[in-house]
């Protein structure tokens, strides 16, 4: 059953420099219980893409579509008192920072109770019930008494357990977490992806990993979208993913993985940094850094192409692809 | 081979306010008994969790903080013998670079003045030399002339991170501390970063202490490692045998949590319950017995001692037990 | 070697061209207030009629001409045509209002300098050495905070003895404690960052970690504060003139001017009215600037 469908979304931001393009013709299908894992490092508008989505972008962002329908209603053409109904109801999202994404002033059981009164109307009976079966559900000890915590009282875990809480609160059909455990340590960290996990199962909702950790991805997810520099560059199974990257652009990220260099001297490297605003390539956007560029690669842009569940934007994918190679 | 850098029994305890108006102060014992010896030349890898004192342990290298009790000698020397007399001195032997590459670059200084700074105040030097010096500099860390008039706030994280490690290295230490200085980079930016060093460390036989809590980057560079758990070495030694087969239990969950590719280096997955201990409030005993699967009675009593065992440093009431496992 | 002269050549073009795209992004933010660019050619007037004023006054502001007492704003080439009016001695208002600008002015840089300088070094002091130096000199500024502005000023001119000059000085005390909690809370923020442990691992000392180090990053607050500042010294210092306790007559000070007309506020308003309105557009012009700059100079407002 189709949740969510995207065409072409494209989100432009006025700078002082001009327009930049921070995404660029993202497609994106997402289905119910599916775990998809978006995975970029910095500029590959892999969180832009979804605040999009959520309608959470600044001013200064233009943001355009073909289509974007969630559940069937067309998102580009509600208002925002509609979009207010479904957003934090029936698409939710948690961030990366957990202590700062948290209000101070207010209590935890405050903030889980505000989409519970928003959304459900649950009197205020109803929702202390609810806020303790969440933070149950969550694994936050002692729930009752967390309640009166506030959010400087709490540690990283803790806090973005109480993001994730509130997240799910209103049984959303779609869960967006972006770069959830980033900023967690490490076993805290397995923690979160665990009950991220665990959850997505028993509710049955679909699940939007953001992450720049390869790592994670190759470990929790089902399909894997990759981007760079604002566009899709190749959708995969996360197997075949780390197994036969088809883009040069995964296969370099993946060989620059510290653990797949445990036997070189040095750790092989992408020359070159993400385009900007200001030096756009043109043709293929990764073509300027690509090892395996031929010149038609700087005329046109590749389009995205479609075959099964995968997808790629590249004009000479690498076939019999090596680990390590 | 000298030894560049040497820790013996190293405490470091704060006085705090306890908590509540007519409270006692309480003690916290951010580092209490770390001990190590690194060579010219080799990388030393410190590993541990928010509140383990791995940063506290950086500030005593550096000579910003002076150790409650035990010894720290750099190039031999004891800096705080005599009344600290040496420390300037010692101080162009050890430099550091941080996590974070937005903060630990002055925002109002261009990149020139933030390199020839730790020159202007140790060394007596013409602004020509100083300035050959520093292009010299950036052009090892691969930057260009002209970044020298430029204010940070115009360079990425990776590129700070350059001039980070190039303001560093001005003074030719012995010792460079690096406190997470790939935490926050890009995967591709951080193998570039990575490669800088290890390519400086070579040419300047730098003694390398490398503070992280990825374990995937640490068993690409380390020579040796000190796992840290509330304070505490839980366990110490050649950082092959220690990743091939840990022996303590906190550092089997800590491989086991670190989220791999490749699934031949994956461990299995030890669920660790609860969250980390503060430092100020610590467990009796074994400060990870409440964690621990293999906890038992004497756990709780006694804190275990560091013993050499299975050709490593461990510190384990159990440790044949875990060791097994 | 050639390379030195042609390097600094190059290096020069470098730093000016640096200047020029600061300055043009500055000016792309500060421009997005258009009360804050209207609000900056003001005070770009003010500034060019103090230093222009002997040519473009028609007349010279002590002259009295006898027999145009109290003559009403009126155009035209005759003998007691004057554009703004004469005040109770028959000078020219519009003269006298022109050269006060330069009193103005100077009340207004001079407690801004005086309030800078000495505000930054016990805040930076303050900060840096913490406890007992930080609790007195925060208690003395909290000490000077708890008496109402003007009061004090006035109390200060009374034992300085009247005057423009113990005016400013009375007035930059009562600013003070403003211009040294802004530096000590902006110097207690930055100095827990990493460029200072970074600096202090360099080997760096006292002095240079407190004013070369930290003190540059703490400015743009006290930017800001010291704008303001100036608009509510020509306001105190107007109201000190007013009250007989600043500029003395015959210095054209705009309060000093309200003053002496006192009197004739009824019967001749134009002599009260033009010197407060020529307040009242220099404390809104510097007062609209002063919002432009904060918003140009605040990080979260940037757009890149």
């Amino acid at each position: 059953m189709s949740l969510l469908e995207i065409r072409n979304l494209s989100v432009e931001f006025q700078t002082v420099a001009g327009n930049f393009r921070a995404v660029d013709g993202v497609d994106l299908d997402i289905n119910e219980t599916d775990l998809l894992s978006i995975v970029g490092e910095s500029g590959s508008g892999k969180s832009v893409s979804m605040l999009a989505l959520m309608g959470l972008l600044p001013w200064t962002a233009n943001v355009t579509a073909d289509k974007m329908e969630f559940a069937g209603l067309d998102l580009l053409t509600i208002s925002s008192r509609e979009r207010r109904k479904i957003i934090g109801k029936d698409i939710s999202m948690i961030f990366q920072e957990p202590m700062s994404s948290l209000n101070p002033c207010f209590t935890v059981g405050f903030q889980i109770g505000e989409s519970l009164k928003q959304h459900l109307g649950l009197d205020r009976k109803a929702r202390k019930k609810r806020c303790i079966e969440l933070l149950d559900l969550v694994g936050i000890p002692a729930a009752e008494e967390r309640l009166k915590a506030f959010p400087h009282q709490l540690s990283g875990g803790m806090s973005q357990r109480v993001m994730i809480a509130m997240a799910i609160a209103c049984n959303p059909k779609l869960l967006i977490a972006d770069e959830p455990s980033t900023a967690l340590d490490v076993t805290i960290q397995a923690q979160i992806i665990d009950l991220l996990v665990d959850l997505q199962n028993e509710k049955g909702m679909a699940l939007v990993l953001i992450t720049h950790d390869m790592g994670v991805v190759a470990e929790t997810a089902k399909q894997v979208i990759v981007m760079y520099a604002g566009q899709q560059v190749e959708q995969q199974q996360v197997d075949a993913l780390f197994a036969t990257p088809r883009h040069p652009y995964t296969h370099a990220l993946l060989n620059a993985l510290p653990e797949r260099s445990l036997h070189l001297d040095r750790l092989p490297t992408i020359e070159g940094v993400v385009p900007g605003a200001g030096d756009r390539p043109s043709g293929c956007l990764f073509s300027p850094r690509c090892e395996f560029a031929q010149d038609d690669c700087n005329q046109a842009v590749p389009a995205m192409e479609s075959t099964g569940g995968s997808a790629l934007r590249c004009f000479h994918p690498i076939e019999n692809a090596d680990r390590g190679q | 081979m000298t030894v560049a850098i040497e820790g013996r029994d190293l405490k470091r305890y704060y006085q705090v306010k306890g908590e509540g108006f007519f409270a006692k102060p309480a003690t916290l014992k951010a580092v209490d008994g770390a001990s190590f010896a690194l060579e010219s030349g080799e990388t030393l890898a410190i590993v541990g969790e928010s509140g383990c004192g791995k940063s506290t342990l950086a500030r005593l290298a550096t000579m910003i903080e002076k150790p409650t009790a035990g010894n720290i000698f750099i190039s031999g020397r004891d800096p705080h013998a005599n009344g600290g007399v040496e420390i300037p001195r010692l101080r162009q032997d050890i430099q550091i670079i941080f996590q974070n590459p937005y903060g630990s670059l002055n925002p109002r200084k261009k990149v020139g003045a933030i390199l020839e700074e730790p020159v202007i105040i140790n060394l007596k030097t013409s602004a020509a030399e100083r300035r050959q010096l520093a292009e010299t500099m950036l052009a090892k860390v691969g930057l260009r002339p002209e970044h020298y008039d430029r204010y940070p706030h115009m360079f990425s994280g990776g590129q700070r991170q350059r001039i980070a490690i190039a303001r560093a290295l001005m003074l030719k230490p012995k010792v460079l501390i690096a406190d997470e200085p790939v935490s926050a980079l890009d995967i591709s930016i951080q193998a570039q970063v990575l490669n800088i060093l290890m390519d400086l460390q070579e040419e300047m036989d730098l003694a390398l202490v490398f503070i992280s809590h990825d374990l995937s980057v640490v068993r690409r560079i380390a020579d040796q490692i000190m796992v840290m758990y509330l304070g505490k070495v839980v366990e110490q030694g050649n950082a092959k045998t220690i990743f091939e087969n840990p022996c303590h239990p906190y550092t089997q969950a800590l491989l086991g949590a670190t989220p791999a590719v490749d699934p031949s280096l994956r461990r299995e997955r030890v669920k660790l319950t609860g969250e980390l201990p503060s430092p100020l409030n610590p467990p009796s005993g074994c400060a990870f017995h409440n964690r621990c699967r293999f906890a038992q009675a004497e756990c709780s009593v006694t804190a275990p001692d560091l013993q050499v065992k299975f050709e490593r440093q461990v510190a384990c009431h159990f440790v044949e037990a875990a060791a097994q496992a | 070697m050639s390379d030195g002269t042609v390097g600094s050549v190059a290096i020069g073009a470098r730093k000016s061209s640096m200047l020029r795209q600061n300055l043009k992004e500055f000016w792309y933010y500060f421009s997005e207030s258009k009360t804050a660019v209207i609000g900056l050619a003001f005070l770009v007037g003010i500034i060019l009629m103090a230093l222009t004023a002997d040519v473009i006054a028609p007349h010279d502001p002590t002259v009295q001409y006898r027999d145009c007492l109290e003559q009403p704003p009126t155009l035209g080439a005759d003998k007691c045509n004057f554009a703004f009016g004469t005040d109770y001695a028959g000078r020219d208002m519009l003269s006298r209002i022109i050269y006060g600008t330069r009193l103005s002015l100077v009340a207004g840089g001079m407690v801004v300098i005086l309030c800078l300088s000495i505000g930054i070094v016990f805040g930076v002091v303050a900060g840096y050495f913490r406890g007992w130096v930080d609790i007195v000199i925060m208690r003395i500024m909290d000490t000077i905070l708890s008496v109402p502005g003007l009061l004090m000023a006035l109390v200060l001119v009374a034992i300085l003895g009247p005057g423009l000059l113990n005016a400013m000085i009375a007035i930059s005390i009562t600013y003070l404690p403003h211009f040294v909690r802004l530096t000590r809370s902006s110097y207690m923020t930055e100095s827990s960052k990493e460029y200072v442990i970074a600096s202090k691992v360099a080997g760096a000392g006292k002095f240079r970690i407190m004013f070369i180090t930290i003190l540059p990053n703490c400015m743009a607050p006290l930017i800001v504060q010291a704008t303001l500042s100036f608009s509510t010294a020509i306001l105190d210092t107007a109201a000190l003139g007013f009250l007989g306790m600043g500029a003395q007559p015959p210095a054209p000070e705009w309060g000093t001017l309200i003053a002496e007309n006192r009197d004739l506020m009824l019967s001749a308003p134009w002599t009260v009215t033009f010197p407060g309105l020529a307040i009242l557009l220099a404390v809104l012009a510097i007062n609209l600037m002063g919002d432009g700059l904060r918003d140009a100079l605040d990080p979260k407002m940037k757009r890149s």
